[in-house]
């Protein structure tokens, strides 16, 4: 919305500069987003002329000579290009030093031999629409040398405020004055709707039209007025020149006068050209699904049932409280208005508004809900405009369906309650001033104010909390003391055990040299294809968005490694070798969960290393290239940082390296996964090298963690160490001999650990030979070796036994 | 006997003084100690000398013997000190190669540092941190919020909703804020309550100052006798722990449809003095104005405690104040991070450079 300054000075007596009354508004409630500057910087040596005479140019065809008359003691010689220029017009002129709009300053310049000592200007040329054909011709009661800017506001600041969804009544000029005027004290006038030529007529209907509204839900006021004798044509220049500094095109005199009265109060007006309602008859409906309607920009739109439209004998004719239709467009050729104020309801409107993509000036006003009494004020506005312009005269009756809203509420305001919710008191008579100047009305009670809330702010000031609000934001929150709220309850605080284990698992992986990144939780349908998950698998429950920005975006992640791939991607295009990186956040699934909520949402943690296993430097120059045993570390560090028991499990994953996919099991189910991408996985990000991939259901990992650690006493009895190097088949996992050598040897052995892995000629083929760390050790005293030979005979016969396997040498 | 024991004793002492390296020192070492050298020979011969002549004799020996063997040792040990020390002093790297591996550390990406640092300091004044689902209901994301039914915010153009979901209030929808978790806690836990909320949002923009997915920390206290002076000071100790001691705050009145009064808050620019800089110039942060605005709060709306009555939370008897901040905005602010791509980018480049 844009508030001229000069525009609004009619309302408010505005005394300070326009950056300080956005200030001042920014400090009371109504952010005004920009202060900007309409038409020539200022209204100097811009004058009313009088041409004397305007002679053919010698040299020139399109041009003439003027003679100008510009209250000066001589004409001045102006050279002319329009085609209207005559004698004997009253033109606007711009005097040698004028500054224009884009910036030059206007000088005297030969034209084709013949000096110019000025310019009389069209309208664009001051910023007022885009009439450039010919020179604006000004009434002839203006005397020469007149300033302009005191015919029209040829110059003017303009606010930009941003007006929030609960003040719909700031949505004219004269709410922002009646804010302005609370805010700084200015003095407010009248509102310009207090006389209203048609009083008389209200009480009775006007002849010619029949309204039927069928639902007062949608449309709780309809009024209308007719004006005949209507003579459309061009709107006075102090009204285009208000209307372009408002960001509005001047259209005609009377569509302007609707605009300029919805800018004033607020309220959006529409006008029929009565001759084409067809059947003088309007009825107030919901569309019928697949109805269509033209509206003034042109477009046909098809309707829907949640939609409320005006209809008249032919059909829909107008779309409510959004657009007009072009079939009863006001035309040079009216001479018959049909004035409309409706209100109607905002939710309605803005769901129209959204579901044909179509907002206007009115369905931004409508949607923030208007008061019933509103419509009267707009038409009292209008319709001295009408009469005064287009020399209409008022048909006998305003039609008036649903009246006023209901009885102003009457809301108490505690001076106790005051101090409670702000920590601080105001005076009693100063939330009377502020409100009183807001327009509430106030009496007295014992403990505060019994105020009366006024209709334009009916739906926004209903409780006690709201008025505080009020009183608090004119009245300044700068003496607003600091203090901490009491701890009563001496709560602690902090965060959780299992955020401080997420915590603990991202610093681990930090620790080990790899950077977090902060992925995308949207990701494209096509991400299913690239994981080469088969048509049921369950990664392809995906939560899809109904209304995503693209195609790309249009699916919440299955699983946090396509982020993680998409991150790694785009580094190695730009000439990482490798990289090591994390990400911690939530991975989505669709399907009912059973704790009420929407989808099935757990926070993940996954990794993924490419390249070398870690940066190479000129100590340690060819490090190995990442793989399964980089992953499977990085498992171990994190859920051993965070104590939880876990074994390794075969499985099987579409987008794992099927001889390198490793399932992470607990006692409580699996907890995740580890082991190398798919070739075929990475190709289709591009990336031709071996990636070692992880990924955890963090959330989970810390909720099943152990609260604390209990102590052990490892050291008042040493473990008795020996190595075991066995051979066995290929094919026997590492994971199965630990547990052999532990069963076998339980229950004295408390760790088995594989340092070394050879295959080879000297073990034969088909065989590899596994190294292991066995410990001994109970916890009352020291073992020797009498007490674990027999042990060491068991594993030995086990090995054999269970795994075909034997000691090496 | 005795005079040749001193006769050798004397010869060996002076080559050992002068002897220069540990392996000449071996070498008198055999030839005076060892097995076929005279002075052992002697030793051994003592048995044969008549037995008044023994006892001195054997004593003068041994005693030549343990004398040599105890200045060879600590001549020894000289030496290997020394050769240790040379050795070393060979064995020189150059220091001012990098570390290897060469770098050791990863890092926390920025918003998650910051997300941390935030945390932190509410902990650290006496809140919990909790967290919930971002897929959410239009119930809790804006219902009970008590936004009207044509709030803007609801609309399709600005908000994502989700395929399949319910209809009105169970219609599923990507939260716009972290507030829904104002309600889901409140449903859970009777007053007084002091929480956190840091969670991942979307809404339906993206620009150079927007994308669609950003992250927000919500803040939730309620109490009896709760009011708008202790939001302001505890959003000024928050201000003065993220952004430096001295910093001041500035609230704006707003609107925000589930806090009433409703602020904004503004703290005031760390990088110069009411808009202007060192050399006079005009402030490139707050643009000038000497002000930040950081975050959006206010006082919980009375119909937002009505939403949970039925949990203990009484319009009549509580008070509590909300606040919603932007971590992009605060780490931008902060981090003199320009331009909010960079987050999303995982250019290594750029997490390199914090956490």
């Amino acid at each position: 919305m844009r508030v001229p300054i000069d525009w609004l000075s009619e309302y408010v007596g505005v005394e300070i500069t326009p950056v300080e009354l956005a200030e001042r508004l920014a400090m009371t409630g109504t952010e005004v987003a920009r202060v900007l500057h309409h038409g020539p910087l200022s209204a100097d040596n811009f004058v009313v002329g009088k041409v004397l005479s305007a002679e053919q140019h010698p040299d020139a065809d399109r041009l003439r000579v003027c003679g100008v008359d510009t209250g000066d003691a001589e004409p001045r010689t102006i050279v002319c290009g329009a085609p209207n220029v005559a004698a004997g017009q009253t033109v606007a002129v711009a005097l040698p030093g004028a500054v224009m709009p884009d910036g030059t300053t206007l000088g005297e310049a030969k034209l084709r031999g013949i000096k110019s000592s000025g310019m009389i200007l069209a309208e664009d040329e001051l910023g007022i629409g885009g009439e450039h054909d010919g020179i604006m011709v000004l009434g002839d009661e203006l005397a020469a040398g007149t300033p302009l800017g005191d015919v029209f506001a040829v110059s003017s600041e303009v606010l930009e405020p941003e007006i929030t969804p609960n003040r719909g009544d700031c949505g004219g000029l004269y709410g922002i004055a009646r804010e302005v005027h609370a805010a700084t004290g200015a003095a407010l006038s009248a509102p310009p709707w207090s006389h209203d030529p048609g009083e008389a007529t209200i009480g009775q209907a006007p002849a010619g039209i029949s309204v039927t509204v069928e639902n007062a839900g949608l449309c709780p006021r309809f009024t209308a007025r007719i004006f005949e004798n209507v003579t459309v044509g061009p709107s006075p220049i102090w009204l285009k020149a208000r209307l372009a500094a408002a960001g509005q095109r001047s259209i005609s005199n009377v569509v302007d006068i609707t605009n300029y009265v919805m800018l004033v109060s607020g309220h959006p007006l529409h006008a029929f050209d009565l001759d084409q309602v067809s059947g003088g008859e309007l009825t107030v409906r919901a569309a019928r699904d697949g109805e269509k309607l033209t509206t003034l920009d042109g477009e046909e739109r098809i309707l829907d049932a949640d939609i409320c439209l005006i209809a008249d004998a032919d059909g829909p004719t107008s779309l409510a409280g959004v657009m007009g239709g072009s079939r009863s467009e006001v035309s040079e050729q009216t001479t018959r208005v049909l004035l409309e104020v409706a209100v109607w309801d905002g939710a309605n409107i803005n769901r129209t508004s959204t579901r044909l993509g179509l907002r206007s000036e009115a369905s931004s006003r409508f949607e923030k809900g208007l008061s019933p009494e509103g419509a009267l004020e707009a038409q009292a506005m209008a319709t001295a405009l009408m009469l005064e312009l287009t020399g209409a005269t008022l048909s006998d009756g305003t039609l008036d369906i649903g009246g006023e809203g209901p009885a102003a509420d009457v809301v108490r305001l505690r001076d106790a309650r005051i101090v409670s919710l702000l920590g601080t008191p105001i005076e009693r008579e100063r939330s009377q001033k502020i409100l009183e100047a807001l327009g509430f009305g106030v009496e007295a009670a014992d403990d505060g104010l019994d105020v009366t809330v006024p209709h334009w702010r009916r739906d926004d000031v209903t409780r006690e909390a709201d008025l505080i609000e009020e009183v608090a934001r004119i009245n300044g929150l700068d003496s607003l003391p600091a203090t901490l709220p009491l701890n009563r309850t001496g709560r602690a605080g902090g965060l959780s055990r299992e955020q401080q284990l997420i915590r603990r698992a991202e610093d681990v992986l930090v620790g080990r040299g790899l950077c977090e990144i902060v992925g995308w939780s949207f990701t494209d349908p096509q991400v299913c294809e690239q994981l080469l998950l088969p048509a049921d698998h369950p990664l392809r429950a995906l939560v899809v968005i109904e209304n995503p920005m693209s195609s790309a975006q249009s699916v919440m992640r299955p699983s946090i490694l396509p982020s993680l791939l998409d991150a790694a991607a785009y580094n190695l295009a730009r000439g990482a070798d490798g990289c090591a990186l994390f990400e911690s956040g939530s991975v989505y699934r669709a399907g009912p969960t059973n704790d009420g909520m929407a989808a099935n949402e757990h926070h993940g943690l996954g990794a993924i290393i490419t390249g070398p296993a870690r940066l190479p430097s000129w100590d340690d120059a060819q490090p190995p290239a990442a793989r399964i045993g980089t992953a499977h570390a990085l498992v171990s560090s994190v859920l051993g940082a965070l104590g939880i028991d876990w074994e390794v499990e075969d499985g099987e994953l579409p987008f794992l390296h099927p001889g390198r996919t490793a399932m992470i099991r607990t006692s409580e189910g699996l907890l995740g996964w580890f082991g190398e991408v798919h070739p075929a996985v990475a190709a289709s990000w591009e990336i031709e090298q071996p990636i070692a991939a992880l990924a955890i259901d963090i959330g989970r990992a810390a909720a099943e963690a152990p609260a604390h650690s209990i102590f052990s006493d490892l050291t008042s009895f040493p473990p008795l160490r020996e190595d075991l190097a066995v051979i066995v088949p290929a094919g026997v996992s590492a994971a199965s001999v630990v547990t052999c050598v532990t069963e076998a040897g339980a229950p004295l052995v408390s760790r088995a650990e594989v340092f070394d892995v050879y295959s080879g000629e000297q073990v034969g083929e088909g065989r590899v030979s596994l190294a292991l760390h066995v410990d001994f050790s109970v916890d009352d005293r020291t073992l020797s070796d009498e007490d674990v030979a027999p042990l060491r005979e068991k594993i030995v016969a086990a090995l054999k036994s269970e795994l075909d396997g034997e000691l090496r040498g | 006997m005795i005079e040749r024991v001193a006769e050798i004793q004397k010869q060996a002492e002076a080559e050992i003084s002068a002897a220069s390296s540990s392996a000449a020192l071996e070498e008198l070492r055999v030839q005076y100690l060892g097995r076929k050298a005279e002075l052992p020979q002697l030793l051994r011969d003592v048995a044969q000398l008549p037995p008044d002549q023994r006892g001195e004799a054997g004593r003068t020996a041994n005693e030549a013997r343990q004398s040599l063997e105890a200045m060879i040792e600590a001549a020894a040990a000289r030496f290997e000190a020394d050769e240790l020390t040379a050795a070393l002093a060979a064995d020189k790297v150059d220091i001012t190669l990098p570390g290897s591996p060469i770098e050791a550390v990863g890092h926390h990406h920025l918003l998650s540092a910051t997300r941390r640092e935030i945390e932190d300091v509410f902990c650290g004044l006496g809140y919990s941190v909790v967290e919930g689902p971002e897929v959410e209901l239009v119930h809790y994301n804006f219902d009970a919020l008590n936004h009207a039914p044509a709030h803007p915010a609801r609309g399709r153009s600005d908000t994502f909703y989700i395929e399949g979901g319910g209809e009105g209030p169970d219609q599923v929808l990507l939260r716009t804020h972290t507030s829904p978790m104002q309600i889901r806690i409140m449903e859970q836990t009777p007053p007084p309550i002091a929480l956190i909320v840091p969670g991942r949002v979307f809404r339906r923009d993206s620009d150079a100052t927007h994308t669609p997915q950003f992250h927000q920390i919500e803040g939730l206290l309620v109490d009896e006798g709760v009011t708008l002076a202790d939001l302001k000071g505890t959003l000024l100790a928050f201000a003065r722990a993220i952004f430096g001691e001295g910093r001041e705050l500035r609230l704006r009145p707003h609107f925000f449809p589930f806090t009433e009064p409703s602020v904004e808050v503004d703290v005031s620019c760390f990088m110069c003095e009411q808009g202007s800089v060192a050399d006079g110039g005009r402030c490139s942060l707050c643009k000038g104005t000497g002000w930040l605005e950081v975050l959006g709060s206010g006082m919980v709306d009375p119909n937002v405690f009505a939403a949970v009555s039925e949990h203990g939370y009484d319009p009549d008897s509580h008070q509590g104040f909300a606040f919603g901040l932007g971590i992009e905005r605060i780490a931008m602010l902060k981090h003199g991070v320009p331009d909010l791509r960079f987050f999303y980018e995982n250019d290594l480049r750029f997490l390199r450079q914090f956490g």
